[in-house]
């Protein structure tokens, strides 16, 4: 059952990033990455961390993708008007592309497929009571640069925004 | 929280891995053959979300926190990057009314 679901999952993860990729229309490749989105969503629930899987819908789906549209709305892009890439550049991507996916593969070489969490392992971890303690404990500060980060982000958006600085 | 999950000790980790590995891997792709700036940023977009996935699985396997609230920051930055990111491409649009990156090249040498 387990194995059911994430099959399911990984599939409509995998499957929704390949037409994300390769749709020629800007906008349905945006709405197909918010599928990719929810997926993961779905894979953090099925690992039992919640928080991030709320988190996940509320800032990724909820908020960039919304972001992203509202830009493809705005310029009007909404039209397949790519131009067309020579096709030694785009043999060359796909190939190395190949060689990265392979490398990668060879590095987990040593992997058996059989290492799944022992039986103590304590999986009430992912819950927000926990994330929060440990957030306002030890990752303080952290916390706080992250807000002036932000911060710094909107600033510099509206000031690149500007038309007349 | 009397019931236990099931999921991390039926699933192996691997599959976490390939999964990932994959997701990264379109996420290349996308960087090097698409050519609208929109989709190559959310192409950068899927790459990180692949790293946050397999992040979140090792944590969760391991049963230690630290991993998720890694996760979460690299949320914030996301969200702050996309911010300055689009509002880069909304100005590259109002100088060229394009946002075909093949027509970038004023910086080239």
């Amino acid at each position: 059952m387990d194995q059911f679901l994430f099959f399911l999952v990984a599939f409509l993860a995998i499957a929704s990033a390949v037409y994300f990729v390769f749709a020629r229309n800007p906008l349905y490749a945006i709405l197909s990455l918010i599928v990719t989105m929810f997926s993961i969503a779905g894979m953090y629930i099925l690992l039992n961390a919640q928080f991030l899987g709320i988190v996940q819908i509320i800032v990724y789906a909820g908020a960039i993708m919304v972001l992203f549209l509202y830009i493809l709305m705005m310029l009007n892009l909404n039209k397949e008007d790519e131009s067309k890439k020579a096709n030694l550049p785009k043999f060359i991507g796909i190939f190395s592309v190949c060689i990265l996916f392979v490398g990668m593969l060879g590095a987990y070489k040593g992997l058996t497929g059989k290492t799944t969490a022992a039986e103590s392992i304590d999986n009430s971890v992912g819950l927000t009571k926990n994330l929060g303690r440990l957030l306002f404990n030890e990752y303080v500060l952290p916390f706080e640069l992250a807000s002036i980060l932000i911060l710094a982000g909107i600033v510099g958006a509206v000031l690149i925004g500007k038309k007349d600085l | 929280m009397g019931d236990v999950n099931t999921f991390i000790q039926q699933v192996p980790l691997e599959y976490f891995i390939i999964l990932s590995t994959v997701l990264f891997c379109l996420g290349v792709l996308g960087v090097l053959l698409r050519k609208n700036a929109i989709v190559i940023l959310g192409c950068v977009e899927l790459m990180l979300n692949s790293v946050n996935l397999l992040l979140a699985a090792f944590s969760a396997y391991k049963g230690d926190g630290n991993g998720q609230l890694l996760v979460f920051f690299i949320m914030v930055v996301a969200a702050a990057e996309v911010a300055v990111g689009l509002a880069i491409i909304a100005m590259m649009y109002r100088n060229t009314r394009s946002v075909d990156v093949s027509i970038f090249n004023k910086l080239r040498g």
